[in-house]
């Protein structure tokens, strides 16, 4: 007994007290700043793995980014990674950044359906279906749940059971062979329920866009409330993401 | 010796100088190597080559830190193949691979059950929808299934269990869900960017470990030597994986017991070596580290201080934590006996990594087949002899121990940062290379082939989960089902390493 309070007393205090104001440490990369610079744009454009740069205006999809940050490296006057990780928005055409774009990234409101926030306002149980996930991102939406970013907090939280649930979070890149689980999982939660992506393979495919072995046709069906980009998805780009979609607009 | 090749880790060599055999020879001398218990199979896989079909077989030999490569050359069509399994279960999982993915036929093999239900299988017919599971008719058995969706933030995959009550028969896992036709994309896309991003997203968890296996493979076929601060990045990030995601595991192990403090304690203490990684290289899970030829991210002085305060204030919380952990009778009463794999199982069917050296079974390719810094570390694996939970168990907390003290070791001695690197050349044509890393789970082993040009023809990534699964099926027969979430965390396989 003694022992354990001794232990209690030396974790100190571990939470994050402010999790949308604190500044995460190192050499993050997080909203991408892109300047006029006239530079080589196709050889800026080619070197992306995954065709996330377009020209004219020169542009990032941050749906298409796996933040590896080799355009930064190779092209330093154009483009740099801020530690912003208030990233996540809820509209596609939203996570394009293109030249001379500095503003911080929010959600449109008007696409922000008006039952969210005084049904989930409160309260938000989410499933979360992994559909090839690299097992990154499921690590980081289970560390929202730790002691250090501790979503619950805020009355968010992942549940076992899609019954349970008002929506459900989808990482992977959405496999041919969990194409099946994921819609009857979608099924199974009761309406109204959102559907959020979280990270970059399930925003876009990433890496595995072109692969034979995916099947997203679940995607054509439904709208997405909420993109989450990040490869992984930072904790704070999620939590963050998800208290945006929930305030009272 | 002239029916087989000896090659080194990360040796590229000439494709045709692996001898070709035919058959019988190939299927006789590779059993037999492996009769001698330090030896085993890496890897062994078949690709298409004009209308037949070539098989590869890789053994590792422990002893002498070399690997015996050996080929043939057979037929796809009706005939049936006496199989490698029917002589040495340890093959069961490639030669099911290579049953599933080109319709070979085996004479004995003893269950040809799907893999992963590749997009480019042999029969399309079979799906994972309709897969039919192992039954046994009886009054008194019942089923569980369990999955494809679990109930905690995790990777997908079906548990199907017969149980006599409370206490489980027979578990049958099927995987496959996460298959994302890795292989090929390796071949696809032609950038060594979108290479290195591919191989860091071969398992999200182990980025390191197959990330640097990517690019030393990739290093030797372009005949290209790393760098000293290259390779001690590639060293220290590898152990700072190992002490992180085991501190991690030991977090979910305490949960599913429901030792709520050590679930908490061990869970905040993995954060701050994650974020060490931000602080790195701008990435919690070290993606964007490791790169084939470079660095973006050279270790500096400045790091080696912070990554030492990291340490000294994680190892004093910890071994706190891990002193009440390790003798609390509710917390021994679920680990000990619960899950146990017995050394005869463990090498039966071929286990690697943390499973085979908790069940006595010495496999460590740090030990076996060094490289970077490892042949001056020369690492003494730590292995237990119980084969159950708590020895999985303790693996852990003794390569924590182990892996800082390591780091603290290579602190002392941080390399200048090599100004001017060589340029990366391309890789050699006609050529075959194979490397092999100790991640956390165990041995990972890449194998690449490229063609006359030197592109890569092939392109086979092997996780240790590929191996060890089964071992998790046979730990939790006759144990209760309620145990079975402790077990599964004990091993903490990968999903999406497997189905790749
Ligand atoms: S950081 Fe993003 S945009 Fe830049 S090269 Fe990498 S994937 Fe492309």
């Amino acid at each position: 007994m003694i022992n354990n309070i001794k232990i209690l007393y030396h974790q100190g205090k571990q939470y994050i007290p402010d999790v949308t104001k604190v500044e995460v440490p190192g050499v993050f990369r997080g909203r991408p700043e892109i300047t006029n610079e006239i530079v080589d744009v196709n050889t800026l454009v080619e070197l992306c793995p995954t065709a996330a740069i377009a020209s004219n205006p020169v542009s990032i999809d941050l749906g298409k980014c796996t933040f590896c940050g080799e355009c930064a490296f190779k092209f330093p006057n154009k483009i740099a990674f801020t530690k912003d990780y208030k990233i996540s928005t809820n509209s596609r055409q939203g996570l394009i950044i293109k030249e001379g774009d500095v503003d911080p990234i929010t959600l449109n409101p008007d696409l922000i359906r008006k039952e969210i926030y005084s049904i989930f306002g409160g309260s938000l149980k989410l499933r979360q279906v992994s559909a090839g996930g690299d097992n990154s991102c499921e690590w980081e939406l289970n560390a929202c749940g730790n002691v250090n970013f501790d979503m619950g907090r805020f009355g968010i939280e992942f549940v076992a059971s899609p019954r349970h649930a008002d929506g459900i979070v989808i990482t992977g890149p959405i496999t041919e062979n969990m194409a099946e689980p994921l819609q009857i999982c979608y099924d199974a939660v009761p309406d109204p329920k959102l559907i959020i992506l979280a990270g970059t393979d399930a925003i876009s495919g990433g890496i595995f866009a072109d692969s034979p072995a995916l099947n997203r046709s679940f995607l054509n069906k439904y709208k997405i409330d909420l993109y989450v980009p990040g490869n992984p998805v930072h904790p704070l780009t999620f939590i963050n993401g998800v208290l945006e979609l929930l305030k009272r607009t | 010796m002239d029916n087989y090749l000896v090659i080194n880790n990360n040796q590229t060599v000439l494709l045709k100088d692996i001898p070709v055999l035919n058959y019988e020879d190939f299927l006789s001398l590779n059993t037999s190597f492996i009769d001698e218990s330090t030896r085993h199979c890496v890897n062994y896989f078949a690709y298409k080559l004009h209308n037949k079909l070539k098989l590869i077989c890789c053994i590792a030999d422990d002893s002498n830190s070399t690997i015996l490569l050996s080929s043939s050359e057979i037929n796809v069509d009706e005939t049936e193949y006496p199989s490698f399994t029917a002589k040495h279960l340890s093959f069961h999982i490639f030669e099911r691979e290579i049953h599933e993915n080109f319709g070979i036929k085996y004479s004995d093999h003893p269950w040809l059950k799907p893999v992963r239900f590749a997009y480019d299988r042999h029969d399309k017919n079979s799906t994972i929808d309709n897969y039919s599971f192992y039954q046994i008719d009886s009054e008194e058995l019942h089923e569980v299934g369990v999955g494809p969706i679990h109930a905690g933030v995790i990777e997908p995959g079906h548990f199907r269990f017969i149980c006599n009550g409370e206490q489980i028969l027979h578990l049958e896992i099927q995987l496959g869900f996460q298959h994302r036709g890795i292989e090929q994309l390796f071949l696809n896309k032609t950038k060594l960017l979108q290479r290195t991003t591919l191989s860091e997203s071969i398992a999200g968890d182990t980025v390191v470990g197959h990330t640097s296996t990517f690019v030393k493979l990739w290093e030797s076929l372009c005949n290209y030597k790393a760098d000293e601060d290259i390779q001690f990045a590639r060293t220290l990030a590898l152990e700072l994986e190992r002490i992180a995601i085991h501190t991690g595991d030991l977090s979910a192990i305490s949960t599913d017991i429901a030792y709520q403090l050590g679930s908490s304690v061990f869970g905040r203490l993995r954060t701050p070596l994650i974020n060490f990684f931000q602080i790195w290289c701008g990435n919690r899970l070290a993606k964007g580290l490791i790169r084939a030829g470079h660095s973006h991210f050279y270790f500096t002085k400045e790091l080696a201080a912070q990554l030492e305060n990291t340490l000294n204030a994680y190892e004093k919380d910890y071994s706190e934590m891990w002193n009440v952990f390790k003798e609390l009778p509710s917390v021994l009463a679920r680990l000990e006996k619960t899950g146990v794999v017995n050394l005869e199982q463990a090498t039966a069917i071929g286990t690697v990594g943390m499973v085979a050296k908790a069940s006595g079974l010495n496999r460590d390719i740090r030990a076996s087949h060094p490289d970077n810094n490892y042949v001056d570390l020369k690492h003494e694996p730590i292995t237990k002899r119980h084969g159950d939970v708590y020895s999985r168990t303790q693996i852990r907390n003794n390569e924590i121990e182990q892996s800082i003290e390591y780091i603290r070791k290579m602190l002392q001695n941080i390399p200048e940062e090599t100004k001017e690197r060589a340029p990366l050349s391309l890789p050699a044509p006609n050529s075959f290379c194979l490397s092999l890393t100790e991640g956390w789970r165990g041995e990972i082993c890449h194998c690449a082939i490229t063609d006359e040009k030197g592109d890569l023809m092939v392109y086979k990534i092997k996780d240790p989960s590929v191996h060890n699964w089964l071992a998790l099926a046979l730990a939790v027969r006759n144990n209760e089902i309620s145990d079975f979430p402790v077990c599964n965390k004990s091993f903490n396989l990968s999903y999406c390493g497997h189905d790749i």
